[in-house]
């Protein structure tokens, strides 16, 4: 009884909040969230909803190979939904495991350079120092190129150090690694601006005064002033990871095919798009076109949404 | 004034070093040069011996100093991958990339611009909303899923133009150009649409708030009613005024431009700087990749210091302060 009224008050919190209701009165974005949460829900249940298994080879036949898209073919055969590619492979099955794949490299890179961004950004703005002149000269070297040039160097290096076997075994967190590594700098100066704002304010000095260290202040007193502005950031982010990660993959430079995500389905369906064969790459392009409009639209929603200024 | 501008120059100079040291120690300490340049058989002393030659036992600040050197008569090294200067690999290549970002660019200015002063002396007309939620999904949309969707409709289905390399070119001295053939020029079309497709929907983004805002002014009141045409007003005030920001962030754009021409060559196998760098992320050649960095590093720092000095030029206010910067990604 006592949870439920518990969840029934954070409902009320929740459904009587200004966010809330600029979510309500905005169609594009409601729509938006139900374009996301959908194909982020299809996704991690593509085990149990996906029809076929595409990338176990026992399950695979190379008669079923470059099928077409059920409305365009004649059979009207339901077992190849969205057709299949040159190896037989389902697309619909793929496309839901791909997507699946790009969302972990998405959440994990975004959540990596969140906490090194957010870490930097404290240290910067609380010590201050020659230390914040070091990170802070170093974002601004980071920032004079683009993400996607910063994610190519590391894999690059990283392909440099290590043998080309071990790099595909490594491969999610060398790409994790380097999108995460990409995208830090803004968190860290924004994170960086507010602490240096917050330090000084009669709060911090007085949890100094008791004897807190500054790892709790920073994290207790601190932090929960900037969740707005990270959040926004993450999820414009977010967007931006996933078409990096479908970028690099594209490329070849990401995750080896064995284990294709959405962009290595485009590459792969690319490499025969001469000959007409367009359902291969269509429809990964329309699922990841779709991912990220929403994300984005969800991102901007939301920084409209927790500015004050446009209240 | 003077100040500033040295000021700025000597921040230029300091992330070039940065970017140098970087550049410097993937070449120095990733991968190993001499591995590179000898065979199986050559012995330990043999090893040591070139080693000493090269100089790679000398201190690592006197290293970095021979390297920025010849890195600025133009020697990078040899390529790991085909053996032949850096220099001279990447010098084959900047024609095409210079003239893909060249046409990508005018495509931007001569489309976005127009775009963007339309949407915002007609915000509410049909036309206007849709180019805006059209541009809402040009930014959505990955510049290789664009190019790809391009080769299919006017390559694959169309037969119209081409969807892979540069077409006939002419060589003037070193310079090879698609400008003066008819298949050079198809060859063009499709990859700047697509190299320029993201930057467009920012530039007219931009100009059409900058025009929203300025048509709110006094000043635009006070020339309607002095009975000057629309013309003159939309575009002799109202434009003129919203062409600082736009002639920044266009600047900054074409870094940007030459950067995310690495997509655009590889979806069209365009033989360009982009692709080369590719090739060598994929083999891990890393006097390329660092020869890369160093003259992408220059290129941005260089249009940063330009843009900045001409905002200072023409907008007083910044004189006093730091610098603009506008993030892109």
């Amino acid at each position: 009884m006592a949870t439920s009224s518990a969840l029934g008050g954070w409902l009320h919190r929740v459904t009587d909040s200004d966010v809330w209701w600029s979510f309500k009165s905005s169609p594009m974005t409601v729509a938006a969230a139900a374009v996301t949460f959908f194909i982020i829900a299809v996704a991690f249940l593509s085990p149990v909803l996906a029809p076929h298994t595409p990338f176990d080879p026992a399950t695979l036949s190379l008669s079923d190979g470059l099928k077409p898209p059920v409305l365009i073919s004649d059979d009207g055969d339901w077992t190849f939904p969205l057709g299949t590619d040159d190896q037989g492979r389902d697309i619909l099955s793929s496309i839901m495991y791909g997507t699946r794949l790009s969302l972990e490299v998405g959440f994990a890179s975004v959540i990596f350079a969140m906490v090194l961004g957010i870490a930097l950004g404290l240290v910067s703005g609380y010590f201050g120092g020659t230390i914040d002149a070091v990170i802070m000269r170093i974002a601004d070297v980071q920032l004079t190129f683009p993400a996607i040039l910063v994610a190519l160097l590391i894999d690059g290096v990283v392909r440099g150090l290590i043998s080309v076997q071990r790099h595909d075994e490594i491969a999610l967190f060398v790409i994790v690694g380097a999108i995460g590594l990409s995208f830090w700098v803004s968190y860290a100066r924004t994170v960086r601006g507010s602490v240096m704002v917050e330090k000084n304010k009669e709060y911090v000095q007085a949890a100094r005064v008791i004897g807190l260290s500054p790892v709790l202040i920073m994290i207790r007193h601190v932090l929960p002033n900037v969740t707005g502005p990270v959040l926004v950031i993450a999820t414009l982010n977010l967007g931006l990871a996933i078409i990096t990660e479908a970028t690099l993959s594209f490329l070849g430079v990401g995750l080896p095919s064995t284990e294709p995500s959405l962009g290595t389905l485009i590459r792969l369906g690319n490499e025969v798009l001469q000959s007409g064969d367009w359902w291969i790459t269509v429809f990964p392009g329309i699922t990841l076109a779709a991912l990220v409009l929403g994300v984005n639209l969800l991102g901007d929603w939301l920084r409209d949404a927790l500015n004050p200024k446009l209240r | 004034m003077l100040a500033f501008i040295l000021r700025r120059i000597l921040q230029s100079i300091a992330v070039l070093l940065t970017v140098g040291v970087v550049a410097f120690s993937l070449f120095r300490y990733v991968g190993d040069p001499i591995n590179a340049m000898v065979g199986q058989d050559t012995t330990m002393e043999q090893r040591d011996e070139l080693r000493t030659k090269l100089g790679l036992n000398d201190p690592a600040p006197i290293q970095f100093a021979r390297f920025i050197y010849n890195a600025s008569r133009g020697n990078f090294g040899l390529s790991y991958r085909t053996s032949e200067p850096v220099g001279r690999l990447i010098l084959e290549r900047v024609p095409a990339t210079l003239e893909l970002s060249f046409c990508a660019a005018v495509f931007i200015l001569f489309v976005g611009v127009p775009m963007g002063v339309y949407t915002g002396l007609y915000p509410n007309h049909w036309s206007s909303r849709l180019l805006q939620a059209v541009s809402l999904f040009g930014v959505s949309l990955p510049p290789f899923l664009v190019g790809i969707l391009l080769i299919l409709i006017f390559a694959v289905s169309l037969h119209w133009l081409p969807s892979f390399g540069r077409g006939e070119t002419v060589q003037i001295g070193w310079w090879t150009t698609n400008f003066l053939t008819w298949s050079g020029l198809k060859a063009l079309i499709l990859p700047s649409i697509t190299l320029g497709l993201f930057q467009l929907t920012l530039i007219m983004r931009l100009v059409r708030s900058e025009m929203l805002e300025v048509m709110r002014t006094d000043y635009i009141k006070f020339a309607r009613a002095r009975g000057l045409s629309n013309r003159a007003i939309n575009f002799g005030h109202a434009l003129k005024n919203t062409l600082v920001p736009v002639i920044t962030v266009f600047g900054l754009q074409l870094g940007s431009l030459i950067a995310f021409a690495v997509v655009t060559e590889t979806v069209f196998a365009w033989p360009g700087v982009g692709q080369l760098f590719i090739q060598s992320v994929q083999f891990s050649d890393i006097p390329v990749m660092a020869a890369y960095l160093l003259l992408i590093g220059l290129l941005f720092v260089v249009i940063n210091l330009v843009v900045d000095l001409l905002y200072s030029a023409v907008d007083p206010r910044l004189r006093g302060g730091g610098s603009v910067r506008v993030a892109g990604h």
